[in-house]
């Protein structure tokens, strides 16, 4: 182990090393609720070159190792292995490289955060509409290994439709170039395809070339409050089956507006069954259509009232109860479990049913919101670790919600990816022999399995 | 071993405040420390995991711990953008005060905290004898800034002196110009009693002067005890509850001699020291001073907000230019730097712009007017390097206004900012906004 330390010393250098014990308590967790796991050593390289040497060095010493973005992850794929493995961090591999106007996309390394990024492309007119949550402090690198999506995954797609290239390091060390900077690319595997989503088992990326769109020109929202969230849910439903795509569709069910409204005072409505926060973008008259049309769909399903933000400043006091929503559940206990199972949107009503039955069977507080456009719900369980009892019903209630979802031909995840914690479930969603596969595909890649050990697959 | 048991259950104390972090990681975004080292442990997340492993007995000593917990600003920026709502600020100084305990104070804190910071006269008289001397070892720039530099080789000097822009003492403090005051409610029917704080009274003392001015200009009755000392941040930050606890105690029976309806501070670190820290921090047991604590830090209003909310200012917007009032040359505007003790902390951000065009200056926003200064207090002492890298961000944003004024609602972010300009060799002044108003009412001969 000294030896690799030294090695590691040679690429980096002191400032970019770290391996005391107290930095490496820092790097066992990241935002899932899973136990620590205490690494060997930190490195931070700030360009390809000492990127490369590590990997290699990692492959030669069969030293397994987890590169870590933010450690915003919600499913545990940024722990770490075990005391044998090291961290890679790309927080210095943080510039980004070009932005293409006249081709319309970026390169960028992969600790660029997802909202500089966005903030930077917008200046120039350009939209890079993937927004997950965690925008504020998550990495493209991040994004595109977890597959993240965000609010506006409806219209827009998620991270997987918005990356053209991805160069990385292999499991041996050796530099793959996949995808190009043309709109369209039929050489080779899709070896992009396949790195998205891999949560860092498949190699190593240093560069990630993606595809950016005009910025809409104007966009409308709009706030519907329901009696009951079976008949927000319906709207939802309609509103697809009416051929109608908003950019965001959000639903926030009664136990989240009442901690919203408590944490923040916006006036919401507290005896709302649910809000349906709605908004429309693109061509100023296909936005002026669309919403009235929406907003007719909502009076029709049985909306109590409706409010459309006239002004940016009113839009934003809309879309403030949506962003608080998490951070006013998180202060109502002290551990809290941000789940994503996810159905096909038609099945969001029926969906939206079993969650209060879950939490009403485990005695458990689920506040209830999220991407009903895309069927991408979040029950949030609110509860406190220590209390093992109550802990132990909230895993039998968090089984029980993959279960439901996966009976309503959804998924396990719609975008905080399978890691460590949702790896044991993986087989009720996709069969063993799906997993096999992934096994002998990830041996043959990675023969020596140093790659994010443990994640996704289990055990190769 | 034993030792570190016991040090162990200390923390565990704060056991119900540690587990409200969800290890979201939104801290990232805003703390100006990681944004220049990218490092967990300069984060509050990587912290108060850190914490949270002391209280489970996961280190073997404390002291990388305690290294960790003191590379940070106390800036609040995290706590302020914390969606679960983390008191950041005030677990990170009773850990350090555990800490302190458990290992002592250093020799050199023991002697500036318990020898001279908690005894008032003492620490005027001996601020008073270097300030006599400071020009002996420094060199006045000449410059917007009003700073000075060292006249000593500077291989000589330790590294937080090397190349530094002090802003010198001033030659008379404000103790000295105003001894005391005790005036009646005038007009505005508002008597309100004056907090100094160390850095106005002994480098800033003309922002004292001018709230003198506009206080008797607006009928505001003043009460302004003699013998002043420290808010106790700077013994606070560095653990020592005997000095801040001492600190604490003299003012609340100094300031308890009189009646007033609001304590008014102009440097936005006491002001939130004595809002928040105060009544959340002391742990003496009697009820009554429990009282008069609470009481008093509900009374204490930063200056901006007290001539904002409850005086009526007067309003020079856009009557008359500097150049009608003869001025040599055509002002560039002001800037406003948002101090993180008064926004982040206390949610003051609205009223010091106000009392800026109040005073009929054009108002320049600059970007990222809330991101630290990188002051710090005693962080810019024992990390000058990172201190300084933080503080040129700013320095770079100010200048970017092209305003030949940058105004901040707090003296320390003022001495930072003095620097981080003067090194540049800027032309632009510092202030603050009352600085600006009194001007305003001075020009028109009002004061």
């Amino acid at each position: 182990m000294e030896k690799l330390i030294d090695e590691l010393r040679n690429i980096v250098g002191m400032e970019n090393l770290l391996t005391q014990r107290e930095d490496m308590i820092t790097y066992s967790y990241d935002a899932a609720v899973l136990d620590p796991v205490v690494p060997a050593a930190a490195v931070m390289p700030e360009n390809s070159q000492e990127l490369g040497q590590i990997v290699s060095l990692c492959s030669r010493t069969r030293t397994p190792l987890t590169v870590r973005g933010a450690g915003t992850n919600l499913s545990g794929g940024t722990i770490p292995s075990g005391e044998s493995g090291i961290v890679v961090l790309t927080g210095k591999m943080n510039r980004i490289l070009e932005i293409n106007e006249a081709d319309m996309y970026a390169v960028v390394q992969p600790g660029v955060v997802t909202a500089a990024l966005a903030a930077e492309v917008e200046k120039r007119g350009l939209f890079y509409p993937p927004d997950p949550g965690s925008q504020a402090v998550s990495t493209i690198g991040g994004n595109v290994a977890e597959n993240a999506g965000g609010l506006r995954g409806l219209k827009y797609g998620v991270t997987k439709d918005y990356v053209m290239g991805i160069s990385f390091f292999d499991a041996m060390g050796e530099h793959v170039k996949s995808g190009s900077r043309t709109v369209k690319c039929a050489t080779g595997y899709n070896l992009s395809g396949l790195m998205v989503g891999s949560e860092g088992t498949l190699g190593v990326m240093d560069e990630i070339i993606l595809k950016l769109i005009p910025l809409p020109r104007a966009r409308k929202s709009m706030v519907a409050v329901y009696g009951s969230i079976e008949k927000a849910s319906e709207t939802v439903a309609a509103i697809i089956a009416n051929k109608i795509v908003p950019a965001t569709l959000e639903i926030l069910d009664n136990f989240t507006i009442r901690a919203v409204e408590a944490y923040s005072r916006a006036g919401l409505p507290v005896d709302a069954g649910a809000l349906l926060l709605i908004e429309v973008d693109g061509h100023p008259g296909q936005v002026e259509d669309e919403g009235t049309e929406v907003e007719a769909l909502c009076r029709k399903l049985g909306a109590e009232s409706i409010k459309v933000a006239t002004d940016d400043s009113e839009r934003d006091k809309i879309w403030a109860a949506r962003r608080s929503a998490l951070s006013a559940l998180a202060k109502l206990k002290p551990t809290l479990v941000l789940e994503d199972a996810t159905v096909p949107r038609s099945k969001i009503p029926d969906m939206v049913r079993e969650l209060q039955k879950i939490a009403a069977k485990y005695k458990i507080d689920i506040g209830t919101f999220g991407h009903a456009g895309d069927g991408n719900l979040h029950p949030t369980i609110l509860t406190d670790k220590r209390n093992k009892e109550e802990w132990h019903r909230v895993e039998s209630a968090i089984e029980e919600i993959f279960d439901t979802a996966l009976a309503l031909g959804g998924t396990l995840s719609g975008e905080h990816g399978t890691g460590l914690a949702k790896a044991p479930f993986l087989e009720k969603e996709t069969g063993m022999s799906s997993i096999i596969f992934s096994r002998r595909l990830r041996k043959a890649m990675d023969p020596h399995g140093i790659l994010n050990p443990g994640k996704i697959t289990g055990d190769v | 071993m034993a030792d570190m048991k016991r040090l162990a259950a200390r923390v565990k104390e704060l056991e119900d405040q540690l587990v409200v972090c969800i290890r979201c990681g939104m801290c990232q975004s805003v703390c100006p420390l990681f944004d220049r080292t990218r490092r967990e442990a300069d984060v509050a997340r990587g912290k108060l995991a850190l914490l949270d492993g002391l209280g489970k007995s996961m280190f073997k000593d404390p002291d990388g711990v305690d290294q960790r917990l003191n590379r940070c600003l106390l800036c609040g920026s995290c706590a302020a953008n914390c969606p679960s709502g983390v008191n950041v600020v005030e677990i990170f100084i009773k850990a350090r005060a555990i800490l302190a305990e458990f290992k002592g104070l250093s020799p050199v804190k023991k002697l500036i905290f318990r020898k001279m910071l908690a005894d008032p006269s003492t620490f005027d008289r001996l601020t008073s004898l270097a300030g006599k001397f400071q020009g002996m070892f420094t060199r006045d720039e000449k410059n917007a800034q009003g700073t000075s530099c060292s006249r000593v080789v500077s291989s000589l000097l330790p590294p937080f002196m090397k190349d530094r822009h002090i802003v010198p003492m001033a030659d008379h403090p404000f103790h000295e110009l105003v001894p005391s005051l005790n005036t009646p409610a005038g007009n505005s029917g508002i008597r309100a009693a004056f907090f100094t704080g160390c850095i106005i009274d002994k480098v800033f003392p003309r922002i004292g002067r001018d709230i003198v001015d506009i206080f008797s200009y607006h009928g505001v009755g003043l009460f302004i005890p003699p013998g002043q000392g420290c808010c106790g941040i700077p013994a606070l930050a560095s653990g020592d509850m005997q000095t801040f606890e001492k600190l604490l105690e003299y003012h609340v029976t100094l300031f308890d001699q009189e009646n007033f309806d609001y304590l008014i501070t102009a440097c936005a670190t006491c002001t939130s020291t004595i809002k928040k820290l105060w009544p959340s921090i002391y742990e003496g047991k009697s009820m009554a001073l429990r009282e008069k604590i609470t009481n008093l830090s509900e009374k204490t209003l930063d200056i901006n907000k007290f001539l904002v909310d409850k005086v009526k200012l007067c309003d020079f917007q856009g009557e008359t230019t500097d150049k009608d009032l003869g001025a040599s040359s055509v002002a560039r505007g002001v800037t406003y730097h948002d101090p993180c003790h008064l926004k982040k902390s206390l949610g003051v951000a609205d009223e010091p712009r106000r009392v800026i065009k109040a005073a009929g200056k054009e108002l320049v926003e600059m970007e990222g007017s809330d991101k630290c200064c990188g002051m710090g207090g005693s962080f810019n002492l024992y990390h000058y390097g990172l201190s300084s890298g933080i503080g040129s961000l700013k320095q770079k944003s100010i200048a970017d206004t092209g305003c030949d004024t940058v105004a901040t609602g707090c003296p320390a972010c003022m001495v930072q900012i003095s620097d981080m300009l003067a090194k540049e060799g800027l032309d632009i002044k510092v202030g603050h906004p009352v600085e600006i108003y009194a001007g305003s009412l001075r020009k028109r001969k009002l004061i």
